[in-house]
């Protein structure tokens, strides 16, 4: 930090100059208005002081004009706020498709972080800069949130969901990763760090870590050993389940005539709470998984799901998803 | 309001005038008014449970259905009869003591009375019947988890067991039963507060308390009875009826 | 100020009316209950002081050096729920509303004071049994509670204190049925509503929050607490529940509750810049109506706090919307109080003082506003001490200088006693100074990003932690100095007229301290809200009434 007090976070994301540009606007047009009004007040505090205890100065009962000016005026400004602070709030939430995926599980008083390629870290998260990254993140127990006020990224992770949050990462560096909603005793001890690195070192450090199992195999395992396999088939190719192969992000049609996107929280949901929503032409035959599997372990089978698709559609992907992807639906 | 009227009130002074009001009038329409906010209250006090009712609901619909379903309908069909009985007995109470028939007045109080009473009873033996199939939620009654038999497939019918559809959770049976719970005891609630309420009108009717120009409080009784039942006419459909509909129409 | 007449012969008044503790335990007088409120909503006020205090120690250095995690955590959600259910939210309607929403319309008293004599004895039980919670061990939730920590994980006595927070509910509920059957039914012969002043419009306003309100987090808490006891919930994921409905219920209360603690405070504010300008207020039906906007408006806004809480995003700009909305309302009144002061002839007594600072710091808060009704600053600053910063503007800048204005401003009135107006002044001023340095600082501190409800944090954060303690040490030996001296002043203060500011409110045309019916007859109001006479009549409006009524 350069200054005494500094007075702005690093700036070390695509988004976080966006954020600090509506910042500025809203700081300089509050400051005016605020200096405005008090320095009106204190003039004519000064101006109009009591000279005599028996002044009774003129009544004014008040001007339509001027209330109408004055309720106008301020609602165009905080519009001009509303619009701009809407748009960027989408671009923060708007997950892009691309970019690296990195599986969070948050627990009392700790970040675990998985990377897809299988490199685990605890409060420590290695990204390279100028990739777009999206954590998608669960949580063992009470409400967490991952904020890092380097990037302007805050998420809630609530339990029973997955949170998706990303940010691009523009200058390499160290910064604070906090968790930002209260959950017990060492909340202020959930923390950490986000290392930003160039892509070559980031490159050395996922192959210096690499004899981890990743979690789609990790994920596989569980399928076999949990006895997926039985009714969606050994390899996911469908049974007395439905097919799990290129479901992913797909359009899925239920049994009762809705269709959904096949993504993270529908899987999630269907292994939790597999009634909810049934595939067409499937009998509501699966039992819940609830407190069979652990958020890590959720995530893992999520994962292995996901990389299914990955084989099944190679060609598509190239393709606009919301046409090309098949309605996942295997005739019986 | 004039002056004159004011005065002119002040020197009949009516024993029940408390002395901070200017006339019977006003005391009147201050007693009335406040009974209507204290139920603008009560409206908000169970839109909390209607919301969850309505979320938990849309999220489960079969487990909704499969609870509902267990519900006794004949019970609840019998006391919404009840309550509407005692609507009308309590509106003849209020009725009478605002022509000066006391008798009356007192005879349809009792009736009110026995009929709340009789609600609380075909309520109380509903719960009674939850409690024997282990229907109460969480550890509400200690030593009698919610743990209810579940009807198997082809096995012949047990009244007694709940009929779960295959796959659905129990646990959302259980979320649709303690929302029951919820929402009927402290419906419950309110009854014996009415009864409790209707308790003193009685005594002081039978005290001749009441008058053509002083029944204020009747009235707010009144008020406060029929929305108790109101309550109760969202609850029937809320929770006996709507899981029929869907089952056999579904 | 004019100058004071010597002590009159002791009149019979609310205070000396009757004698002993039964006479006050047992009272139904409206004013008496007021001074019961006002005794017992110091003393909580005072340990939610202290516990603010400990909390600004601890944060000094970045370490965490005075008390453990556990207990730094139950420092906080402490110090929450005392100043919030216990403090702010009765402040103003109970002691100051409960005093003079009567006296100002002309009437007797409320129109239950058995129930106002009850809500009470119930704020005092809610009180009691929180008390008891914090005693046997406390409670770390944060005065939120949000779910599933205080369902399933805290360790701490959650039920106890939500028990106590229900129980107080009902008082609030009890004042607010008390205020809008009273304002509708009981105005003296001539008061019709755009005569009523602007005080009894803000209360009207804040009874409606408190009544449609209040019912929803009661019944948030007591699911709360069964699904803590009994292990039957909705709120718990692990029971097939949604931690987030919490939020919802909750939020839907709590946010309209900024409303309760800052629409009598702006109440009090409309009198004191009308009074001590010597002016009718620029606007009163636009300010009147104002008041009713905020009220209803803040119904529509619970959203707000849970932009980052994974709502939908299209749910996040709705909210977002309405909040700007809710802006316009309390802009409007600002406008038009600074219109107000516009060729007037402005007094700098202390009211005024704290009315004046209440209208910079509650600009201010209103301001900081803005950033978080903007979704991406406040995806950026919510969960920080930028929102710490912002809700004490609001509620410390607003609601606590209009109590301490009103308190001061009505202070002859209530007690008969002029409080000293140096000492006054001077601690208006240490006030004000000691609240911006102890929270402006923090508005930088949340948007470098130090996270709220942290017992340690990172060293680059110190310095502005140490500005802040600096100033919160100000401001607490500026609190202590009007505590001191409006308790000397029951005894050795001054003897106020029964209309020592020369004002035309119906509360001042009767004797200082009032009769227990407050007025020897029922007044008949001929006047419009805030219209001065010259000051030599005025002056003995208060003073000559009652004896030319009895000649």
């Amino acid at each position: 930090m350069q200054s005494w007090i500094p007075f702005l976070p690093e700036s070390a994301s695509t988004l976080s100059g966006r954020v600090d540009a509506l910042y500025f606007y809203l700081s300089g047009v509050t400051l005016f208005f605020t200096i405005l009004i008090s320095g009106v007040l204190i003039f004519f505090v000064i101006k109009y002081r009591r000279r005599s205890p028996f002044e009774i100065p003129r009544p004014i009962a008040g001007s339509h004009k001027l209330e109408t000016l004055w309720s106008i005026i301020p609602f165009l400004i905080a519009m001009s706020f509303f619009v701009w602070g809407t748009r960027v709030y989408f671009a923060q939430y708007r997950v892009p498709k691309d970019g690296i995926e990195v599986y969070v599980v948050a627990k009392q008083w700790m970040w675990k972080f998985q990377h897809s390629t299988g490199q685990r870290e605890i409060n420590e998260l290695h990204v390279p800069v100028g990739r777009k990254v999206k954590l998608i993140m669960a949580t063992e127990d009470v409400i967490h949130d991952l904020f890092v006020p380097a990037f302007r990224i805050k998420a809630d992770v609530v339990p029973g969901k997955y949170v998706t949050e990303w940010f691009e990462a523009t200058k390499p560096g160290r910064y604070h990763l906090f968790c930002a909603e209260y959950c017990g005793m060492n909340h202020s001890g959930m923390g950490g760090w986000v290392i930003v690195m160039e892509p070559t070192d980031f490159d050395n450090w996922l192959s210096g870590n690499a004899n981890q199992q990743s979690a789609s195999s990790a994920g596989q395992q569980l399928y076999q050993s949990m006895g997926c396999a039985s009714c969606h088939g050994a390899n996911a190719e469908g049974g007395r389940g439905p097919a799990l192969q290129g479901v992913f992000n797909s359009q899925t049609q239920l049994n009762n005539g809705q269709v959904v996107k096949a993504d993270e929280n529908y899987l999630r949901e269907s292994i939790i709470n597999p009634q909810a929503k049934i595939v067409s032409g499937f009998g509501p035959i699966m039992p819940s998984f609830q407190g069979q599997v652990t958020e890590e372990q959720l995530l893992q089978l999520t994962a292995y799901v996901r990389s299914l698709s990955a084989i099944s559609r190679p060609a598509t992907n190239a393709a606009p998803p919301a046409t090309a992807a098949p309605v996942a639906t295997p005739q019986r | 309001m004039t002056e004159s009227h004011i005065a002119t009130e002040h020197a009949a002074g009516h024993p029940a005038l408390q002395h901070h009001f200017e006339n019977m009038e006003q005391q009147r329409e201050a007693g009335t008014l406040g009974m209507w906010v204290f139920l603008v209250t009560e409206i908000m006090f169970f839109g909390g449970m209607f919301l969850a009712y309505m979320l938990f609901r849309s999220a489960y619909p079969g487990a909704f259905v499969a609870g509902s379903n267990h519900l006794d309908i004949n019970l609840g069909a019998i006391n919404t009869g009840v309550l509407i009985v005692s609507s009308l007995t309590m509106a003849l109470a209020v009725y009478s003591t605002q022509v000066g028939q006391r008798g009356m007045a007192v005879v349809f109080l009792i009736a009110t009375m026995v009929l709340g009473l009789t609600f609380l009873g075909i309520k109380s033996v509903e719960y009674r019947d939850k409690y024997r199939d282990s229907l109460v939620p969480g550890r509400l009654i200690p030593g009698r988890p919610f743990h209810p038999a579940v009807q198997e497939h082809g096995a012949p019918n047990d009244p007694h067991k709940l009929h779960l559809p295959e796959g659905e959770s129990v646990k959302h049976v259980e979320l649709f039963y303690w929302i029951y719970f919820a929402l009927t005891g402290v419906h419950a609630l309110h009854m014996i507060i009415g009864i409790g309420l209707l308790s003193f009108m009685l005594y002081f009717s039978l005290r001749g308390r009441y008058s053509p120009e002083y029944h204020a409080p009747i009235e707010i009784s009144g008020l406060y009875w029929h929305f108790v039942d109101i309550v109760w006419i969202f609850l029937f459909p809320l929770l006996y009826l709507l899981g029929r509909h869907l089952e056999h129409g579904g | 100020m004019g100058t004071f007449t010597k002590p009159t012969a002791p009149r019979v008044n609310y205070i000396n009316a009757e004698h002993g503790l039964k006479s006050w335990l047992l009272t139904k007088d409206h004013k008496r209950i007021a001074l019961l409120y006002l005794g017992s909503i110091s003393f909580f006020f005072f340990i939610g002081s202290l516990y603010a205090i400990a909390i600004r120690l601890e944060l000094l250095t970045p370490q965490g050096d005075l008390v453990q995690s556990s207990t730094y955590n139950k420092m906080f959600t402490q110090h929450g729920i005392i100043m919030v259910f216990f403090f702010l939210i009765p402040s103003i309607p109970a002691t100051l509303g409960n005093f003079l929403v009567p006296m100002m319309i002309g009437a007797k008293d409320l129109a239950f004071p058995r129930l106002n004599l009850l809500s009470w004895y119930i704020y005092i039980a809610g009180g009691l049994i929180t008390i008891y919670a914090l005693l046997a061990g406390g409670v770390d939730t944060g005065w939120t509670f949000y779910t599933p920590y205080s369902t399933t994980f805290s360790n701490s006595y959650v039920v106890a204190t939500g028990l106590g927070i229900f129980i107080n509910g009902f008082s609030s509920i009890l004042t607010g049925l008390n205020f809008i059957v009273t304002i509708h039914t009981m105005r003296a012969p001539g008061m019709t509503w755009y005569r009523l002043p602007l005080f009894i419009w803000a209360h009207y306003a804040t009874s409606l929050v408190m009544v449609l309100g209040t019912p929803v987090i009661a019944i948030t808490i007591l699911l709360l607490a069964f699904e803590r006891l009994a292990h039957v919930g909705i709120f718990d994921p692990a029971l097939g529940g949604d931690p987030v409905l919490f939020q919802h219920l909750f939020w839907f209360y709590s946010h309209p509750a900024v409303y309760i603690m800052v629409l009598p405070s702006m109440g009090v504010v409309s009198e004191l810049i009308a009074n001590f300008s010597r002016k009718n207020i620029f606007g009163y039906k636009f300010v009147a109506f104002s008041s009713l906007a905020i009220a209803v408006f803040g119904f529509l806004v619970w959203g707000h706090h849970l932009f980052v809480a994974s709502q939908s995003v299209y749910a996040g700009m709705i909210f977002s919307f309405l909040s700007f909305a809710v802006a316009i309302p309390s802009a409007i009144k600002v406008f038009n109080w600074t219109a107000t002061l516009y060729r007037g002839s402005i007094s700098w007594d202390t009211p005024m003082l704290y009315a004046l600072g209440f209208i910079g710091l509650f600009t201010v808060g209103g301001m900081t506003g803005l950033f978080l009704a903007s979704l991406a600053v406040d995806v950026h600053v919510s969960d920080t001490y930028f929102i710490v910063a912002h809700f004490h503007f609001i509620m410390v800048g607003g609601a606590l200088f209009g109590y301490l204005g009103g308190l001061h401003y009505w202070w002859p009135k209530i007690s008969g006693r002029m409080y000293p107006e140096g000492w006054g002044r001077f601690s208006a001023l240490i006030v004000f100074v000691g609240f911006n340095l102890t929270f402006l600082p923090q508005f930088v501190l949340g948007y470098l990003g130090m996270p709220r409800r942290y017992h340690v944090y990172p060293p680059e954060f110190q310095v502005l932690h140490v500005l802040s303690t600096a100033g919160a040490s100000i401001l607490g030996v500026g609190l202590l100095i009007p505590l001191f001296y409006l308790i000397w002043t029951l005894r050795y203060g001054p003897v106020a007229e029964a209309n020592p500011w020369h004002l035309p409110g119906l509360e001042w045309r009767t004797s200082s301290p009032p009769p227990t019916e407050n007025f020897e007859s029922t007044p008949i109001v001929t006047w419009e809200a805030y219209e001065f006479a010259p000051v030599e009549e005025l002056k003995v409006i208060g003073k000559f009434r009652p004896e030319a009524e009895k000649a």
